[in-house]
């Protein structure tokens, strides 16, 4: 799936502008806008300023991805030792044990006791009050953690689909990016929007759940689903935990 | 609301630190070598950081190649007349949420530029203004969804996975329920 997407968004990329710019003419569509600063008439781009622009965007995106992740090394390094110090403390498994009939339900492949089910716990907690490179940090952790019970090398699980699904429709609680930049844009209620998007992010991740559960039904995906961890070792433990 | 905005800006610069050291004290109560379960914690992380960059590259360099086509615009401004040729300019102005909600699940940072643009007030040259319903939803929507693309190559990139398998779908259904949500909890709420 993802192929076939990488391959139709860098198609679309590269060929959309010039493909524009060579039928419209035939069509009789005037390109140039009028700027609304000057009401000057601009003529569209060249085709050569066209392969400028999307070489520029090439070379960018590649340099923005190493940039990010190059920023992301601190935060990750400091907050994985942070949930360390957490678990050691026995904070975390004291979370996990009060979410456990949840975390069963949405997880039947993760044992209790399991490392990955306190820290996607740690990872849903952060998203909530929007602690960005920290949710980061415990989701691959706890990404880490589900690659352990995987019994394939390069298939995602059942368990990893619906931690993602959850993931990116958290429920927040509190937006602070949102706010923040609404007070800097002048805003008399920058907090205005605070309940609806709680509203929102509830209702999402309900859906997220229920499309999550559903599409893994699908014989096209059920097909595909890696073996599920052996039982043995499931039983050792969940002993040991 | 002065007093709430003071207390949600001052709680929100103070939650890193408050749940670190709650975390610290935790493990005090607990009698825990902090410094060295830290460091053992902190060990993995420059690895797994490493380790994603090759997947980040590959998503970000085609997403940016893929905004840069300009196809976007032209898709919203065809739209715009295709709903006003039909007579319903008051449904075009809500088209000035396609942008965002198409650039979300792509790009964070892009999603943001589309953002902020939509609600400079219009004494800065602003269209909408923050206060405004399209201000109001297009915080509902920067809310409500996720940059999915990016976190799914980072989070999978991070171990390894390239199949996939029903994740992507069932991102985009979230993200396109939380889009219809924002929708209609700013009509409800904001108009």
């Amino acid at each position: 799936m993802l192929n076939r997407i990488w391959f139709w968004l860098l198609l679309i990329g590269v060929c959309y502008a010039p493909a524009k710019a060579i039928v419209a003419p035939v069509l009789g569509i005037d390109l140039a806008t009028v700027s609304p600063e000057t009401g000057e008439v601009v003529p569209p781009p060249s085709i050569a300023d066209m392969g400028k622009e999307v070489t520029t965007a090439a070379i960018d995106g590649a340099k923005a991805a190493v940039d990010l992740c190059l920023s992301l090394i601190g935060p990750m390094v400091l907050w994985l030792g942070v949930m360390q110090v957490a678990k050691d403390a026995g904070l975390v498994d004291g979370l996990a044990y009060l979410m456990r009939p949840l975390m069963r339900w949405l997880f039947p492949e993760v044992p209790n006791g399991h490392p990955a089910q306190g820290a996607m716990l740690m990872n849903i907690s952060a998203n909530m009050l929007n602690l960005g490179n920290a949710s980061t940090s415990f989701g691959l952790k706890a990404m880490q953690g589900l690659q352990e019970l995987n019994t394939t090398e390069e298939t995602a699980t059942n368990s990893m689909a619906t931690f993602l699904a959850i993931n990116t429709s958290s429920v927040t609680i509190i937006p602070f990016t949102i706010i923040g930049l609404r007070a800097a844009a002048g805003s008399e209620d920058p907090a205005g929007p605070l309940f609806g998007i709680f509203l929102a992010t509830l209702c999402s991740t309900c859906i997220a759940v229920l499309a999550v559960r559903t599409l893994s039904k699908l014989p096209a995906f059920t097909a595909t689903a890696p073996a599920p961890p052996n039982a043995a070792a499931l039983a050792t433990n969940e002993e040991g935990a | 609301m002065e007093t709430f905005l003071l207390i949600s800006e001052t709680l929100s610069q103070w939650m890193i630190p408050l749940v670190i050291l709650g975390v610290a004290l935790a493990a005090k109560y607990r009698d825990v070598p902090m410094y060295e379960s830290f460091v053992t914690g902190a060990k993995e992380g420059f690895n797994v950081v490493v380790m994603i960059i090759p997947y980040l590259v590959a998503i970000l360099f085609v997403i940016k190649v893929f905004l840069a086509s300009g196809l976007f615009e032209d898709v919203r401004w065809m739209a715009a007349r295709g709903l006003g040729s039909i007579g319903l300019e008051a449904a075009a102005e809500s088209l000035e949420l396609m942008p965002l909600a198409l650039t979300r699940p792509l790009s964070g940072g892009a999603a943001q530029g589309v953002f902020v643009d939509l609600i400079q007030p219009k004494e800065n040259g602003g269209r909408f203004g923050p206060d405004s319903y399209i201000g109001n939803t297009a915080s509902l929507m920067m809310g409500s969804t996720e940059t999915t693309f990016y976190v799914l190559s980072v989070y999978f990139g991070s171990i390894g996975i390239k199949r996939f398998r029903h994740t992507l779908p069932a991102c985009l259904i979230a993200d396109a329920a939380g889009l219809c949500a924002a929708l209609f909890f700013g009509w409800l709420l904001f108009t």
